[in-house]
C-alpha cells in the first residue's frame, strides 16, 4: 500500500506528528458540539422554564457537592415504562440554566428529574435525615448533617457569577438575592415579589429542627421545583419544535 | 530466563534519568491500593449502608470519585508517567529532555494535583461532572503540569537518535495532546470568588444540553485516549519486549492508530442515547461506536499476534500472562462496548450496573492488567536487580484477581440486565410490576458478590506491593523454576 510509505515522513518529525494528531482528534467533537450551539431547535421553544431561586439554586449547589448525581439521573426517556414511572420525558429545555447539567448516567436511586411536588416538605426532611425510616430497604447514605445552618453568604456572587455563564437574572433578581432567599425559608414572610420573579417556588419552611435557614431548607426547595417547571398538560410536543 | 528486559539501558551510553521513574513505580503501586480499596469500600457501601456512617466525609457521594479519580489518575497516571518517560527514552537513545529537575517537578506536581483533588471531593469541593470533578484551581495546576509533561515528551523524542519515533510514543503523544484538549474543553468555568464568592466555588460556562455533550466528549475520551492510546503504547512495547518478538504488523499499527484516535472522539453521544440530545448527535455517536469496534480489534490482534512462536511464555511467565490477559479483555471491552452503544441495546442497559461492569472489565481487566505486566517488567531493570523476589506471587496475583474480576463482572452482569428489565416490567393488569425500592433490594447479593470480587482484586495488589518490597530489598525467594516446554518434555 503505497500511502502507508509516506507514514514515514510523520514518524520521523515529531511536530508533523503532533499537527496530524491535533487535525484528527479534533474534528469529532467540532462536528457533533459545534452545531448544538448554533441550531436553534436543539432546545425546545417552551413555557415556564426560569432560573432557579437564590434558595434553590443553593440547595442545588449542595446536590452537586454531596454527589448526588453519581445516583441519580435527572433525564428520563422517552419510554413507556419511564413516562410512567417518573412523568413526561425530560426536555432539553428544562435544564438550560442548569451549570453543570445534572443528567447523571446511573440510577442506584430512581431518576429525580421531576420528583418535585411527588413527596411532602416532611417526607424529604425525614428521608434525607434517615432514608430508611421512611423507606426500609432504601441503600441511601443519611444526611442528618444538613440540619446545620445554611452559608447564605456569597449567595450573591453565586447568583452574579450564573449571570456572566448565561443564566438571565435581572438586576432586580440580584438586588433581592438574599431577601428572596430568606423569604422562601420562612413560614410568615410577603412572598408576592419572589413568587413574580420565581413562579411555583416551594415556599415556607421544611426543616423543623431549626429556626435558622439550614441546608435541609435549600436542597428541599430545589428538589420540590424539579420538573414542575413546564405545564404538561398544556404543552403540545409539536408546537416546541 | 524471564530476565530478558534485564540491565537493558544499562549497556547504553546515554544516561537515562531512572530514578524519576522509579518514583512513578512506586506512587502507582501506592495509589492503585488506595484506590482498589476506596472502590471496594463504596460496594460495600452499596449492600450494606450503615456504613456510610452518615458522616459527610464518608458518604457514597463523596467517596465515589475519591475511588475514580484514584484509580483512573492516580494509579492508572502514575502508570503512564512511569511508562510513557521509560519508553520514550529507550525507543529514542535519549535522557529526559529538561533532566532530572523537570522529572521531578511533573511528578511533584502529579501527586500534588491527586492531594488536592481527592481532599477537595471528601470535604465537598467538586464540580460535578464525572471524571472532571476537580475545581478551578486543581485544573489549573494540572495544566501547568501536563504542559511540562508534553515538553519534556517531546522534547525528548525532538532529541532522539533514533530516526523514527517508535509507535507505543505515537499512541502516548496522541494521549497527552487529546487530554490536553480535553481538560480545558471540558472545565472552562468562571470562579464565583471573581464576584466576592467563596474561594473555591465555580460555575461551569456549558449548561444542558451542550454541558451534557461537552462533559460525554471529555467523559468518553478519558477513557479512550487516557485509558485506552496510552495503555496500547505501554502494550506496543512491553508485549514485544517480554515476548521477544517483533510487533507482528507494522502497518496494523499505522492502521490502527489512525482508526483509533480519529473514530474515538465521535462515540461520546452514546452515553446519551434517547436524552434530550438532539437525535442526529444520538446516531452520530453510536455509529462511530460501532466502527471503532474495527480498530479496537485490530489493535488486540496487533498485540496477540506478536505471541506468535512464543505463546509458551504463558506456561512460564506469569507475567507474559498479565500482559496477554489483559489484551484478551481489551478485546472483549471493545466489543461490549460497540454492542451497548447500539441505541435498542442502550436502552436495557444504561443507567443500570451493566455498565459498571462494562467499565470494569476494561478498567481491570486491560488497563490494570497491562499496568501489572508493565510494573513488573519494571521493577527489576529500575532497581537492577536479576529477577523479580518471587514468580510464584505473580502467578498468585494473576489468579487472585482474575477470579475478583470474573465474580465482578458477572454479578454486574447479572445484576445490571435484571435490574433493566425489572424497570421495564409489566404485570398482566398492565401496571408497573416492579416498584423501584424493590429493584434496589434485588440487587442486594450481587452487591455482596462485587464486593467480595474487590476483595480479591485488592489482596492481588497487595500481593504486588509485598513482591516488589522484597524484590527492591534485593530479596529472591527460593522456588522451583516454571518448566520450559524442553524440560518437562525431557522430564518424558
Amino acid at each position: 500500500m503505497s500511502i502507508l510509505k509516506h507514514h514515514a515522513k510523520l514518524e520521523t518529525n515529531v511536530l508533523l506528528l503532533m499537527v496530524g494528531i491535533l487535525l484528527t482528534v479534533i474534528i469529532g467533537g467540532i462536528v457533533e458540539i459545534v452545531p448544538l450551539f448554533t441550531i436553534s431547535e436543539t432546545i425546545e421553544n417552551v413555557q415556564g422554564v426560569r432560573p432557579y431561586s437564590p434558595l434553590e439554586q443553593i440547595g442545588r449547589d449542595i446536590y452537586i457537592r454531596e454527589g448526588c448525581y453519581v445516583c441519580h439521573s435527572q433525564m428520563i426517556r422517552p419510554f413507556r415504562d419511564e413516562v410512567e414511572r417518573y412523568g413526561h420525558y425530560s426536555l432539553a429545555a428544562e435544564s438550560m440554566y442548569d451549570h453543570p447539567f445534572q443528567w447523571g448516567s446511573k440510577r442506584i436511586g430512581p431518576d429525580l428529574a421531576r420528583v418535585g411536588g411527588k413527596y411532602s416538605n416532611d417526607w424529604h426532611v425525614r428521608h434525607l435525615t434517615n432514608p430508611r425510616d421512611v423507606v426500609p430497604e432504601s441503600i441511601m447514605p443519611g444526611y442528618s448533617f444538613l440540619h446545620r445552618p445554611l452559608d447564605i453568604g456569597d449567595i450573591v456572587a453565586r447568583i452574579k457569577t450564573l449571570r456572566v455563564v448565561g443564566v438571565p437574572y435581572t438586576e432586580d433578581d440580584i438586588a433581592n438575592a438574599t431577601a428572596d432567599l430568606q423569604a422562601q425559608a420562612s413560614n410568615d414572610a410577603n412572598t408576592d415579589a419572589l413568587l413574580q420573579r420565581y413562579p411555583k417556588a416551594s415556599l415556607g419552611k421544611k426543616d423543623r429542627t431549626s429556626d435558622q435557614v439550614t441546608e435541609m431548607d435549600a436542597l428541599v426547595a430545589y428538589l420540590q421545583v424539579l420538573g414542575t417547571m413546564v405545564d404538561f398538560t398544556t404543552m403540545k410536543p409539536d408546537a416546541i419544535r | 530466563m524471564t530476565q530478558a528486559t534485564v540491565a537493558q539501558g544499562a549497556k547504553d551510553a546515554t544516561p537515562y534519568f531512572d530514578d524519576v521513574i522509579q518514583k512513578f513505580v512506586l506512587a502507582a503501586t501506592f495509589w492503585g491500593i488506595v484506590g482498589f480499596l476506596a472502590g471496594d469500600f463504596i460496594a460495600w457501601q452499596l449492600a450494606f449502608p450503615a456504613l456510610n456512617l452518615d458522616l459527610e466525609w464518608t458518604s457514597f457521594g463523596r467517596v465515589r470519585p475519591v475511588h475514580t479519580s484514584a484509580v483512573v489518575f492516580a494509579f492508572g497516571g502514575n502508570v503512564l508517567f512511569a511508562t510513557s518517560l521509560y519508553i520514550v527514552q529507550r525507543t529514542s537513545r535519549a535522557s529526559l529532555w529538561g533532566g532530572r529537575a523537570l522529572g521531578n517537578f511533573i511528578f511533584w506536581g502529579y501527586q500534588l494535583f491527586i492531594v488536592m483533588a481527592a481532599s477537595g471531593y471528601v470535604m465537598g469541593i467538586t464540580q460535578g461532572k464525572e471524571y472532571a470533578e476537580p475545581e478551578w484551581y486543581t485544573d489549573l495546576w494540572l495544566t501547568v503540569v501536563w504542559v511540562a509533561y508534553l515538553l519534556t515528551f517531546v522534547g525528548t523524542l525532538y532529541k532522539r537518535k533514533e530516526p523514527h519515533i517508535y509507535v507505543a510514543n505515537w499512541f502516548f503523544l496522541a494521549m497527552i495532546i487529546t487530554i490536553a484538549m480535553l481538560h480545558i474543553g471540558n472545565n472552562l468555568a468562571v470562579p464565583i470568588a471573581l464576584f466576592g464568592g467563596t474561594w473555591w466555588k465555580s460555575y461551569e460556562i456549558y449548561s444542558g444540553v451542550q454541558d451534557a455533550m461537552t462533559q460525554w466528549w471529555y467523559g468518553h475520551n478519558a477513557v479512550g485516549f487516557f485509558l485506552t492510546a496510552g495503555f496500547l503504547g505501554i502494550m506496543y512495547y512491553f508485549v514485544p519486549k517480554r515476548a521477544e518478538r517483533p510487533v507482528y504488523s507494522y502497518r496494523l499499527s499505522i492502521v490502527h492508530f489512525w482508526a483509533l484516535i480519529f473514530l474515538y472522539i465521535w462515540a461520546g453521544p452514546h452515553h446519551l442515547h434517547y436524552t434530550a440530545l438532539p437525535d442526529w448527535a444520538q446516531t452520530l455517536g453510536m455509529t462511530f461506536s460501532v466502527m471503532l469496534w474495527m480498530p479496537s480489534w485490530g489493535g488486540m490482534i496487533n498485540g496477540l499476534m506478536t505471541l506468535s512462536g512464543a505463546w509458551d511464555k504463558l506456561r512460564t511467565d506469569p507475567v507474559m500472562r498479565f500482559l496477554v490477559t489483559s489484551v484478551a479483555f481489551y478485546g472483549m471491552s471493545t466489543f461490549e462496548g460497540p454492542m451497548m452503544s447500539i441505541k435498542a441495546v442502550n436502552s436495557l442497559s444504561h443507567y443500570t450496573d451493566w455498565g459498571i461492569g462494562h467499565v470494569h472489565s476494561g478498567s481491570l481487566g486491560w488497563v490494570a492488567f497491562v499496568s501489572f505486566g508493565a510494573l513488573y517488567c519494571l521493577v527489576p531493570t529500575l532497581w537492577k536487580r536479576k529477577q523479580l523476589y518471587s514468580m510464584r506471587l505473580v502467578s498468585y496475583h494473576f489468579w487472585i484477581s482474575t477470579v475478583g474480576i470474573v465474580l465482578y463482572i458477572t454479578a454486574m452482569w447479572i445484576s445490571g440486565v435484571m435490574q433493566g428489565l425489572m424497570w421495564r416490567a409489566y404485570d398482566s393488569m398492565g401496571f408497573l410490576q416492579y416498584s423501584f425500592v424493590e429493584t434496589v433490594a434485588a440487587m442486594h447479593p450481587y452487591y455482596i458478590i462485587r464486593a467480595t470480587g474487590g476483595v480479591l482484586f485488592l489482596t492481588g495488589g497487595l500481593i504486588m506491593a509485598y513482591n516488589f518490597y522484597r524484590t527492591i530489598k534485593g530479596d529472591v525467594r527460593t522456588e522451583v523454576p516454571y518448566e520450559t516446554p524442553v524440560a518437562a518434555a525431557a522430564r518424558g
